[in-house]
């Protein structure tokens, strides 16, 4: 028996027991039950990695059931165990079992907490499914399934309208990048005679330089087998063009942003590309692509991120971007360092997620950060929480000597896309560095903007709430200042105004409980550690080979180039990281009025990257009203007009002129009836004597 | 010279009109009846003016029956009239729909 059973089904059995349970074991047994599966499940997957770690395990396939069998179709069940797969299960459920702990503080006060729990269960098998997948139909398996755990926990506040839009969004969305997930799948099969993962990355160099039909036109095999496979991964992973449904997904709960939109799910699609690292390497063109949509990626949302005021948003759109380096640093070659980012990001954007949770918890569900500022010393622990996380995003570490955890991978990605040598690799690399900039502004203006500064927690109508229900009416929060808060919501949409909404308020924020504490806590180490450690494994020029054993292409030459980029790449993510710092201090700290002023000069810019590009309305434009057009047309047109009108009504027509007919002929008198007596003894005589 | 088609001629032409005397008949119910012994008379007329075609003697035999029967029918016939009229006060074929539901 193999750990690895355990490690996958027990949060499958967690979730059916729970959910099937529901209200009738209880809110504490089946969050006991969950939470407890998702730590035998971690304390299983530590041991795993740790033997791929000290190099004295192999990759081994666990066979696990009969699927299917057809014709030249054949595939079972397997649960895969390789170094990227023990990389996963830590990751996964390392975050899930700490975000399962955090929810007991959380979601402490919701009235659904088993179906929470049993959904947060479920999409954790969902994921661990999809990396111990030896077969592309099961990762497909896994990917839908995660994708179906995401739109419920989107949409776990279903009550809330604008919840049940972000899940159908994310959905939807997720649908468009899983055609082409499934066109990839099916380009493969049609290729290669199997959908054995490693079969095919096996028979792949051989294939390189062939061509294909598609669309009419002949293309190189890989190039378009790896842009479909891709496409997938853009859609799950939130790149752009399908990032769209990312920042809608912060309607769900926080624990739910921390575990499926920051650390786990989104980064499936980069999995995958890793994963299939042999596909990817044999079309350079599949590849430019993977690094430009990357790198593109990377910048947008990073420059979204500094203009929102959402506490989570600004932490989506920072997620969004950090899996564009992920993508551009496999689309460079440097596959480790973009599993590398994966596995660092995680803790830190858990951590951070987790934190603004808290914060947003001790706020009473206030999530605009401009009813925030001064919370350091009301809410110390998380704000160190905080601290760490955004120490590691923003990369702080000096080169050759240390740093947290972003530092490592960051600067990985960075050197190792500018060692690629290629024009797009420094074009990559550049963009990485701007958007590092953009990066460290926009987390120093949050940490900034919500635990320094002065209390501008009055403005906000939550606060105003919770100071009402605590101290009755009458408190000293006057009324027309609720009006202007109003106001607030609707045109300020440039600039914190400081003699406004000033003060507490009367509110009194609450550090969060232990168990919401205790995640933060280990999260933090993660983050502060992670790098440090791991790096030598992930990324080591001579290790890294050796960690890896295969499970991606570890480009060791590339690796060795990174070393040597010239000093001023290593350098400057750690410049602009103190640029960024020193810019979101002055703006936010030092100068408050700054930035107002500054978007004053810039208004249209501003404005363009305040609506986030316009992408959303952009899609309503060309996709949704055409949609909402074509709908109605079938319905007025195809099934009002058509269907009904010669279906149901057109029988019900025939049957009511009918009988109107029908009802005259019982006319009551007998000579009528005697006619018609003879009209058909005529009738049948003839008949008889005619045929 | 007669021939057989003058009989069916004629025996036809009192056919139809015995039909319609009971279908377009609106007024009285002895009408119909009359109506019914017309056309009894037709089938008469065309019995026995087969058989003396054909030289088969049941057709007049047959005629005969016919007869008795008309004579039977006129007089329930009638009968029924006589009840009718006591129970409704009419004959008038207009006022006998109690047939309608």
């Amino acid at each position: 028996m193999n750990s690895i059973l355990f490690i996958v089904f027990l949060p499958l059995l967690a979730a059916f027991i729970g959910g099937l349970g529901n209200k009738a074991l209880g809110n504490t047994v089946v969050k006991s039950l969950t939470t407890g599966a998702l730590f035998v499940s971690c304390a299983l997957s530590w041991p795993v990695f740790l033997s791929f770690l000290s190099g004295s395990a192999e990759a081994i396939v666990t066979p696990v059931l009969h699927w299917v069998s057809s014709g030249a179709l054949n595939f079972n069940w397997e649960l895969r165990v390789d170094t990227m797969t023990a990389v996963m299960l830590v990751v996964i459920t390392s975050v899930s079992a700490l975000v399962h702990l955090y929810s007991w503080g959380y979601m402490d006060e919701d009235p659904d907490q088993p179906r929470f729990f049993a959904y947060l269960s479920l999409f954790t098998f969902a994921m661990l499914m999809l990396v111990t997948a030896n077969n592309l139909v099961q990762m497909f398996f896994g990917w839908e399934g995660v994708g179906l755990a995401s739109y419920l926990l989107i949409g776990f506040w279903f009550r809330k309208p604008s919840a049940c839009a972000a899940a159908i969004k994310a959905f939807v969305v997720n649908r468009v990048g899983d055609l082409g997930f499934m066109l990839g799948i099916f380009g493969t099969y049609l290729v290669f005679g199997t959908v054995s993962i490693p079969e095919i990355l096996h028979a792949a160099p051989s294939m390189a330089g062939s061509t294909i039909g598609f669309l009419g036109h002949r293309w190189d095999t890989m190039t378009i087998l790896c842009i479909l496979l891709f496409i997938g991964a853009m859609g799950k992973s939130a790149q752009l063009g399908l990032h769209t449904w990312l920042p809608d997904a912060m309607e769900g709960p926080t624990p739910v942003s921390a575990l499926i939109h920051a650390a786990t799910m989104v980064t499936a699609g980069v999995f995958m590309v890793c994963r299939l690292s042999p596909m990817f390497v044999t079309s350079p063109v599949a590849m430019d692509f993977v690094t430009i949509v990357g790198a593109a990626t990377c910048f947008f949302a990073a420059t979204v991120g500094t203009t929102q005021w959402d506490i989570k948003r600004v932490i989506a759109y920072s997620t969004c971007s950090q899996l564009g380096y992920m993508f551009f640093a496999a689309g460079v070659g440097a596959f480790g360092a973009s599993m590398f980012h994966l596995f660092t990001h995680a803790f830190f954007k858990a951590l951070l997620f987790l934190g603004a949770g808290s914060v947003i918890h001790a706020m009473h569900h206030e999530q605009d950060m401009r009813y925030y500022g001064a919370l350091r010393q009301e809410i110390p622990l998380t704000f160190w929480a905080m601290m760490a996380g955004t120490l590691a995003i923003t990369g702080v570490g000096i080169a050759e000597i240390g740093g947290f955890a972003g530092f490592y991978s960051k600067d990985a990605i960075i050197e190792a896309a500018y060692a690629k040598g290629t024009a797009l690799g420094h074009f990559a690399s550049f963009t990485g560095i701007f958007a590092a900039l953009l990066t460290s502004f926009y987390s120093w203006r949050l940490v900034f903007l919500t635990f320094f500064g002065k209390a501008r927690w009055a403005g906000s109508e939550h606060i105003q709430h919770a100071v009402h229900d605590a101290h009755g009416h009458g408190h000293d929060a006057p009324s027309e200042e609720h009006g202007d808060s109003h106001a607030d919501h609707s045109h300020d949409a440039h600039g914190i105004d400081p003699h406004h909404g000033e003060g507490t308020g009367g509110y009194h924020p609450h550090e969060s409980p232990v168990s919401m504490l205790v995640p933060l806590g280990v999260l933090t180490l993660g983050a502060v550690f992670a790098g440090a450690v791991f790096h030598g494994a992930f990324v080591g020029v001579e290790t890294g080979g050796e960690f890896w054993k295969g499970a991606l292409v570890f480009d060791e030459h590339l690796m060795h180039l990174s070393h040597e980029v010239p000093g001023f790449i290593k350098w400057a993510p750690f410049t602009v990281m103190l640029t960024g710092l020193l810019i979101a201090w002055y703006c936010y700290l030092k100068n408050p009025k700054l930035p107002a002023a500054i978007v004053e000069q810039i208004g249209v810019i501003h404005t363009f990257v305040f609506n986030k590009w316009y992408f959303d309305e952009l899609y309503n434009f060309m996709f949704v009203r055409p949609a909402f057009w074509i709908g109605r047309q079938f319905w007025k047109i195809g099934d009002v007009g058509i269907i009904d009108r010669f279906g149901p009504n057109g029988a019900a027509w025939v049957v009511a002129k009918g009988t109107v007919g029908a009802r005259r002929l019982q006319s009551g008198y007998l000579t009528s009836y005697a006619l018609v007596m003879l009209l058909g003894l005529v009738a049948a005589v003839s008949w008889v004597m005619v045929g | 010279m007669i021939g057989i088609e003058h009989y069916v001629f004629v025996s036809s032409m009192l056919f139809v009109l015995g039909v319609l005397g009971i279908f377009l008949n609106r007024k009285n119910i002895i009408v119909i009846l009359m109506a019914i012994e017309l056309i009894l008379l037709a089938v008469n007329l065309n019995l026995v003016a087969f058989s003396a075609f054909l030289h088969d003697l049941n057709g007049q035999i047959f005629a005969m029956f016919v007869l008795t029967v008309a004579a039977g029918e006129a007089a329930i016939g009638l009968a029924i009239l006589v009840i009718y009229f006591r129970g409704r006060g009419t004959i008038a074929v207009d006022d006998v729909n109690h047939m309608k539901g």
